[in-house]
C-alpha cells in the first residue's frame, strides 16, 4: 500500500479506452512525473487522479482512503494548471485564498496563511495585483502560491513550466525541486519534457498510447530502458538504436554491424547473456555520451570497444561536440568532448562503452533481459 | 478603438478619402432627415405643421404636443396620453430583459462548462426557437397564457418575452463561454466551489461584454415589439408601441400630427438611449469571442 495508490484503472471516452490498467503505487513524499508524448493519456489520469474525471474502473486511493466519486475539493488535492488558471477577476491575494474562503476557514487564518505563502515563494508585493497585470513566471508563481495555501496530501502538476520561455523554465524547474526538498509533500507531475522528468522525479512513469511503459527511478528509465521508445523518448539526444546481428564466440556475444563502408565490425558485449539469440538479428542501443574518442571514453568502464568508422557531421555545442556517422545504414550520433580533434570524412577510432549498451527483441521492441 | 482603426486602416490619396466622406455624410443624412422631420415638427404648433413646409424649422416653438403626447391625447377611449403605457413597457421591458438574460447566461454555462448527454441538441432545439415566425405561435401561445391565468396580463408579457429571448441569449453566452478556459472552473471546483459559486463569482464578474450585447439585444426587441403586445395585452397592460398605435389610430377630426411626431420619438428614447450608453460595449462584446485581444 502505497501513499497514492493507482489500481488498475482505465479510462474510456465511449467505446475508445485511452488508459488502459494502469497501476501506480506512490510513497508518501515521493515526486512522481508522468511523462510521455502529446496524447499519450497523462492529463486524462491526473485528472482522475483530482477527481475532475471519471474513473472507468479500478480504483485510486489517496492517504489510505478510496477517492472513487469523491468531490475534488474534498480529496484533499491541490493542482497547478498549465494555463495557470487564475482567476481573472480576482488580486493575487484573493487568488490564493479563494479555496481557503470556500472551505470556510476564517478571515485572519486566511490572511495569516496567504502571508506565509507569499512570503516562500517571494509574491508579496503581488497581492494586490489582478493576474492580467503579472508576467509569465509571476503567474505561475501565484498558481502554486494556490495550490500551497491549502497544504494538501498531494499536489498534482500538468505542464506548470511549458508556458514560459526556456531560461524561466529551468529556473523554475529547480525552485520546484527545492520546494518540494523543503515540503516533502508528494507530488505527482505531468510533463511531456524528458529533461523536467529525469531532473525533478525520484520516480518516472513514461507513457505511450495510454500504457505505462516502464516505471522506474530516473538512473533504471534512462539506462535500463523497458523498450525501444522508453529508449529514444527519454535523452537529448536520443538513444541510437542500430540492427545488429548476435555472434556467439566461445564464451563471449558480439554484435556485428556493417560500418559506413559496409565492412562488417564486431563490439563484445559485457556477458554472454544472448546466447539464444545466435545468429539473429537483435537491435543495439547505445546513448551518444557512451561513444567517444579513445581518451574521452569513461575510465571506469569495464568494457570498452573499439570501431573505425568514417566521420559524418561534426557539431561544435559549446561543452560538448556531436559526431554524426552511420551505423548499419542508421545514422548514429556521438556526444564528445568539447575539445576533441576530430574531422569530417576522416576515418576516425570511435570508444564504445559496453557497460551501457542494451539489447533490443526487433519484433517486439521490448529489452533482452540479462 | 481609434488606435486598432490606426493600425488597421489603409493608407489612401485624398481623393478618394474626399469620396469616402461625401458618401458617408449623405447615408448619415439620410438617416437623419425622418428624424429631423420628427423633432421640428413635434415642435410646432399643428397649424404650422398642416399649413406650412415639413422641412422647415419651427417659427413658433412649442412643447405643447409633447405635454398632450404624454398626458393628455386620446388612446383608444381615454384621454390619458401615453404615459401609462410607458410605464407598462418599462414594467414588461425590465423583468423580461433581466430575466432572460440571467437564464441565457446559466444556460451558456451549463452547456459549455457542464456538458451532458445530448447537451448539443438542447442547443441546437433552444437555437431553433430563434428562427420560429412570432405568428405560428400566437394563438398556441394565447392558449396557454389563458391556462396559466396570465392572459392579458404583464407578467403574461414578460413570461412570452422571456421564452422567445431565451433562444438568442442563449447562443450568446454559450459562444462566449466556449471560450472561456474550462481550466478555471476545475481550478475553482478543487478551491471547493459548487455550481452556483463558479457561476456567481468566476464567470458572471468576466460577463460584462456579452451581457451587454444581450441586454441592448433583448431590450430594443422587447421595447419595440408589436404584435405579441397587441395580441395578449389588455388595456391595463397595453405597451408603448401600441399605445402609439392607438394614438395614431383614434384622433377623431384632425389629425394632430405634431402629437403623433411627439408621441413616436417618446416611443423611441429608451432604445436611443440604451444605444448611446452601451452602444460601443455592443461592438465590443461581438467582437469578443472572435478576436482575442
Ligand atoms: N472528452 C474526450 N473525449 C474523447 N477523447 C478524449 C477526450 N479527452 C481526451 N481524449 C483523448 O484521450 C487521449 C489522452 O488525452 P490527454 O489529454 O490525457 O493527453 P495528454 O497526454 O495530456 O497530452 P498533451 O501532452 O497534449 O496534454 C487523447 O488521445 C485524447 O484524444
Ligand atoms: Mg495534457
Amino acid at each position: 500500500m502505497g501513499f497514492l495508490d493507482i489500481a488498475n484503472v482505465t479510462k474510456a471516452y465511449g467505446n475508445t479506452e485511452v488508459l488502459h490498467r494502469v497501476d501506480i503505487s506512490v510513497q508518501e513524499g515521493e515526486f512522481l512525473v508522468l511523462v510521455g508524448p502529446s496524447g499519450c493519456g497523462k492529463s486524462t489520469l491526473l485528472n482522475m487522479i483530482a477527481g475532475l474525471e471519471e474513473i472507468t474502473s479500478g480504483e485510486i486511493s489517496i492517504n489510505g482512503r478510496v477517492v472513487n466519486g469523491v468531490h475534488p475539493s474534498r480529496r484533499n488535492i491541490a493542482m497547478v494548471f498549465q494555463s495557470y488558471a487564475l482567476y481573472p477577476n480576482m488580486t493575487v491575494g484573493q487568488n490564493i485564498t479563494f479555496g481557503l474562503e470556500m472551505h470556510g476557514v476564517p478571515k485572519p487564518e486566511r490572511d495569516k496563511a496567504m502571508a506565509d505563502v507569499a512570503s516562500l515563494l517571494q509574491i508579496d508585493h503581488l497581492l494586490d495585483r489582478k493576474p492580467g497585470q503579472l508576467s509569465g513566471g509571476q503567474r505561475q508563481r501565484v498558481a502554486m502560491g494556490r495550490a500551497l495555501v491549502r497544504n494538501p496530501d498531494v499536489f498534482l502538476f500538468d505542464e506548470p513550466l511549458s508556458n514560459l520561455d526556456a531560461k524561466l523554465r529551468v529556473d523554475m524547474r529547480t525552485e520546484i525541486k527545492k520546494l518540494h526538498q523543503k515540503l516533502k509533500t508528494t507530488v505527482v507531475y505531468v510533463t511531456h519534457d524528458q529533461i523536467e522528468a529525469l531532473t525533478l522525479s525520484t520516480r518516472i512513469a513514461v507513457m505511450y498510447n495510454g500504457y505505462v511503459q516502464q516505471l522506474g527511478t530516473p538512473q533504471e528509465i534512462y539506462d535500463t530502458p523497458a523498450n525501444v521508445f522508453v529508449a529514444t523518448f527519454m535523452g537529448s539526444p536520443a538513444m541510437n538504436i542500430v540492427p545488429a546481428k548476435v555472434v556467439i564466440n566461445g564464451d563471449d556475444a558480439y554484435a556485428e554491424i556493417e560500418d559506413s563502408n559496409g565492412a562488417k565490425q564486431q563490439l563484445k558485449f559485457n556477458t554472454n547473456y544472448l546466447q539464444e539469440w545466435n545468429g539473429k538479428e537483435i537491435l543495439l542501443g547505445i546513448r551518444p555520451e557512451a561513444i567517444t574518442d579513445s581518451e574521452g571514453a569513461d575510465r571506469n568502464a569495464a568494457n570498452v570497444q573499439h570501431l573505425t568508422n568514417t566521420v559524418g557531421v561534426t557539431e561544435p555545442a559549446g561543452s560538448d561536440t556531436f559526431v554524426t556517422m552511420t551505423l548499419s545504414g542508421k545514422d548514429v550520433i556521438a556526444r564528445m568532448r568539447a575539445d576533441v580533434s576530430i574531422a569530417p570524412e576522416q576515418r576516425f577510432d570511435f570508444a564504445i562503452n559496453m557497460d551501457k549498451a542494451v539489447a533490443f527483441d526487433p519484433k517486439s521492441e521490448e529489452r533482452i533481459q540479462p | 478603438m481609434s488606435v486598432a482603426s490606426q493600425d488597421t486602416a489603409v493608407r489612401t490619396g485624398g481623393f478618394v478619402r474626399a469620396t469616402i466622406y461625401l458618401v458617408l455624410i449623405m447615408f448619415a443624412l439620410f438617416y437623419l432627415v425622418p428624424f429631423y422631420v420628427m423633432l421640428s415638427n413635434s415642435l410646432k404648433p399643428l397649424a404650422e405643421v398642416t399649413g406650412g413646409n415639413m422641412m422647415a424649422i419651427p417659427q413658433t416653438w412649442t412643447i405643447d404636443a409633447w405635454l398632450a403626447a404624454w398626458s393628455t391625447a386620446q388612446i383608444g377611449v381615454e384621454p390619458t396620453g401615453l404615459k401609462p403605457y410607458f410605464l407598462n413597457s418599462i414594467l414588461m421591458v425590465v423583468p423580461a430583459v433581466a430575466i432572460s438574460t440571467i437564464l441565457g447566461a446559466l444556460n451558456g454555462y451549463v452547456l459549455t462548462k457542464w456538458r451532458f448527454r445530448f447537451d448539443n441538441i438542447v442547443f441546437g432545439l433552444l437555437l431553433f426557437s430563434c428562427f420560429i415566425p412570432f405568428q405560428i405561435i400566437l394563438i398556441p401561445m394565447a392558449r396557454m397564457l389563458g391556462i396559466m391565468g396570465l392572459a392579458g396580463s404583464t407578467p403574461g408579457l414578460v413570461l412570452v418575452h422571456v421564452v422567445y429571448g431565451l433562444g438568442f441569449t442563449t447562443l450568446y453566452f454559450r459562444n462566449y463561454y466556449a471560450a472561456f478556459p474550462t481550466e478555471l472552473v476545475r481550478a475553482a471546483q478543487i478551491d471547493g466551489a459548487g455550481f452556483f459559486r463558479i457561476f456567481w463569482r468566476i464567470m458572471l464578474p468576466v460577463s460584462g461584454p456579452i451581457a451587454v450585447v444581450s441586454i441592448i439585444w433583448q431590450f430594443t426587441n422587447i421595447w419595440n415589439d408589436f404584435l405579441f403586445g397587441a395580441s395578449f395585452a389588455d388595456v391595463d397592460s397595453m405597451p408603448m408601441t401600441v399605445a402609439l398605435n392607438n394614438l395614431v389610430n383614434s384622433s377623431t377630426g384632425v389629425k394632430e400630427y405634431n402629437v403623433h411626431f411627439a408621441g413616436a420619438i417618446l416611443a423611441a428614447l429608451p432604445t436611443l438611449l440604451v444605444y448611446i450608453v452601451a452602444g460601443r460595449y455592443f461592438v465590443r462584446g461581438l467582437m469578443a469571442g472572435s478576436v482575442k485581444g
